[in-house]
């Protein structure tokens, strides 16, 4: 890239805590501001430059009409689309509305439900548009996401860790609370990026970061069976933050239709 | 050397003789409902009539009807946390006018004292010994560790349901590789002298001669370790026939209930794995190179040039057990396992190496 690459940030369905990573930056973010030219960032900033841009963020999952229309407006005006978090990799807890009846919910939330427009869904932003590259984690992780952009500019591949929580579990020197005190932990299916925190506070492992690589979720659910969880804890285990993510729902799915059989 | 006997109120003297000759002492201690290694003042901290239930993917820790101090076997940590740190700095750069300017790390690491080292972890230490510092290049983190540190050693009176020791011809009873060795009794220890070093604190300690009793009681305790021990791993031709069934039907399915998880090989005391990773700041001015513990487990860790080559778990589930169990011999000159069983505790889901073993060979003979 010659000129300062054009950096813009877009939210969709979401909490906004993705992009508050990026503002927790601080001084790192001076040097970022350095090295990019921020045109849209409506949290930090009242600049709103129209496009096209070099790089997109974009945080939180499609829920309405409107987003699923408006993420093809910024797609067609990103050069690198990059997802931030759970939201907008895995449809995010809001996804839970895919299990339930939407119509219902609207209902009991809204005094004149007939002025919302939502969709029966949140899906993640892949689903509507390709994405070259997924950032991980609710929320992200701030070192992650300033490696990711740094890479970018540097033209480089960023270094984001593929492997388990259980292993920097264990680099921590945690001792495994599933072996030691029988407590369901997401960490041998979930990707790392958090440095295994649940764990060292006696918290299993809620699966923020999503499916690690080649996981095979139906082995775990097995055995913590086995030890006696009800079916209906591990559904909840895997119904989180990233419950939408093809791994995690398909084992709870099974777990389900496997009860109901 | 005959054996003298320490009575249990002087183990309060072995470690403030230890902490007077600049040891930092690392022993047992209840952490986390579970027996780890951490440094200790006092004896208070030991895990005195606390005993450990193990069997596979289950650990949890009970009272004992006594007051042991070491009446439990072998826990999560071992002492490869302290010899072979989970993370460690190689090197630091700086981006000067003149270039870069590197720097070897100048932390000078603790004396260690290790309270409490099991037969079967003496022998991992022994490992260890022979691929960091025996081969054509020293691992200086471990050599600056290692060759400072005292190790006191505990015989086991007792061995866990994962333990396996004999099979590997490892344990109960230590043997060498030791500065001090204890058997503990109801009231007191005898202690074995394994080194100059361990005569020279023998000294400084109240000892006496052990009573007749006092002997026939430590043999008797440390035969009840070895009656406990029920895990077999048949190792005759261990290696031929792990190396030549590599597509047995078997490790397809260990692959199937395998996680990947890498928490077999993090508790292993003898894996010893690690990558290493330059961490720039953001102007790329300061990089510090360092070296975290890996696993073959990790899919990262199997990638070479942009690709995975062992791109599936019963690959990489084989990789591991053909590695410790057959090519170490190649490599290394003896097996990898010592038969500790921590894989067998730790593995999230009971993943057992020693049934895995069993069912390949089965088909074997
Ligand atoms: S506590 Fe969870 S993350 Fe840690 S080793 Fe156990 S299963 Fe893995
Ligand atoms: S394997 Fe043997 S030496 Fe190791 S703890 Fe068990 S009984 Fe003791
Ligand atoms: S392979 Fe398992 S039993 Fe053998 S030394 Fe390693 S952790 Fe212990
Ligand atoms: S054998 Fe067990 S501990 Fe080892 S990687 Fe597989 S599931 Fe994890």
């Amino acid at each position: 890239m010659t000129a300062k690459p054009r950096l813009a940030v877009f939210k969709f369905a979401s909490c906004d805590g993705c992009q508050l990573s990026l503002l927790d930056c601080e001084d790192e973010l001076l040097a970022v501001a350095g090295a990019v030219e921020i045109v849209h960032f409506a949290e930090a900033t009242s600049r709103m430059e129209p496009g096209p841009y070099d790089i997109v963020l974009v945080e939180g999952s499609i829920t309405t009409p409107d987003d699923a229309a408006r993420i093809q407006d910024v797609r067609a005006n990103a050069r690198f689309l990059m997802t931030i978090g759970a939201c907008a990799t895995a449809g995010g807890i809001q996804s839970l509305r895919n299990w339930a009846d939407h119509q219902e919910f609207l209902q009991a939330v809204y005094a004149r439900p007939e002025y919302i427009s939502s969709l029966a869904t949140s899906t993640a932003i892949a689903d509507h548009v390709p994405v070259d590259f997924e950032l991980r984690g609710c929320p992200i992780s701030r070192q992650q996401l300033l490696e990711v952009l740094v890479a970018l500019i540097d033209g480089r591949k960023p270094q984001t860790p593929g492997h388990g929580v259980c292993l920097d579990c264990k680099r921590r020197g945690s001792v495994c609370i599933t072996v030691a005190r029988g407590v369901p932990c997401m960490g041998p299916l979930t990707q790392s990026g958090c440095g295994a925190i649940c764990p060292a506070f006696d918290r299993g492992c809620y699966g923020c970061f999503g499916p690690a690589p080649q996981v095979q979720p139906r082995s775990l659910t097995g055995h913590l069976l086995e030890q006696g969880a009800p079916p209906r804890q591990l559904v909840q285990l895997l119904r989180n933050f990233n419950g939408f993510a093809p791994e995690f729902r398909g084992e709870s799915e099974r777990l389900i239709s496997q009860q109901e059989t | 050397m005959p054996p003298w006997f320490l009575e249990k109120a002087c183990l309060q003297d072995l470690l403030e003789r230890l902490r007077d000759r600049g040891y930092a002492v690392i022993g047992p201690t209840i952490s986390q409902e579970a027996i780890c290694y951490d440094e200790i003042h006092t004896i208070d901290e030991l895990p005195r009539g606390w005993t450990d239930v193990q069997q596979a993917g289950r650990y949890r820790l009970q009272r004992r009807a006594d007051e042991s101090l070491f009446g439990y076997v072998v826990g999560p940590h071992s002492w490869k946390r302290y010899l072979f740190p989970p993370q460690a700095t190689l090197m630091t750069a700086d981006r000067t006018d003149g270039g870069w300017s590197m720097q070897a790390p100048v932390e000078v690491p603790p004396r260690y004292a290790f309270l409490g080292v099991r037969a079967c972890e003496l022998a991992a230490i022994r490992i260890q010994d022979k691929v960091f510092l025996e081969g054509p290049y020293v691992d200086l983190v471990y050599q600056a560790r290692r060759e400072r540190c005292f190790v006191v050693a505990v015989n086991c009176t007792q061995a866990a349901s994962t333990c396996f020791c004999t099979s590997m011809n490892t344990g109960p009873r230590c043997q060498a590789g030791f500065d001090l060795a204890l058997t503990e009794l109801p009231t007191g220890f005898l202690v074995e002298c394994g080194s100059d070093a361990g005569s020279e604190l023998l000294a400084s300690l109240p000892v006496r001669e052990p009573s007749a009793e006092e002997l026939t009681a430590a043999e008797s305790a440390r035969e009840q370790a070895v009656h406990q021990i029920q895990r077999l791993m048949d190792t005759t031709n261990i290696r031929e026939d792990l190396l030549t069934n590599l597509n047995h039907p078997r490790w397809q399915e260990a692959g199937e209930r395998c996680l990947s998880c890498t928490n077999c090989t993090m508790v292993c005391p003898t894996c010893f794995c690690s990558s290493v990773n330059e961490v720039a700041d953001l102007g790329a001015d300061h990089v510090r190179r360092e070296r975290v513990w890996d696993s073959c487990f990790n899919l990262d860790f199997s990638t070479m040039n942009g690709t995975p080559v062992r791109n599936n778990v019963a690959s990489r589930y084989r990789q591991w057990l053909t590695h410790k169990l057959a090519s170490w011999h190649d490599q290394f000159g003896s097996s990898g396992c010592v038969g500790c069983g921590r894989c067998i505790t730790w593995c999230p889901v009971g993943i057992d190496l020693t049934e895995e073993v069993a069912a390949i060979r089965g088909d074997v003979r």
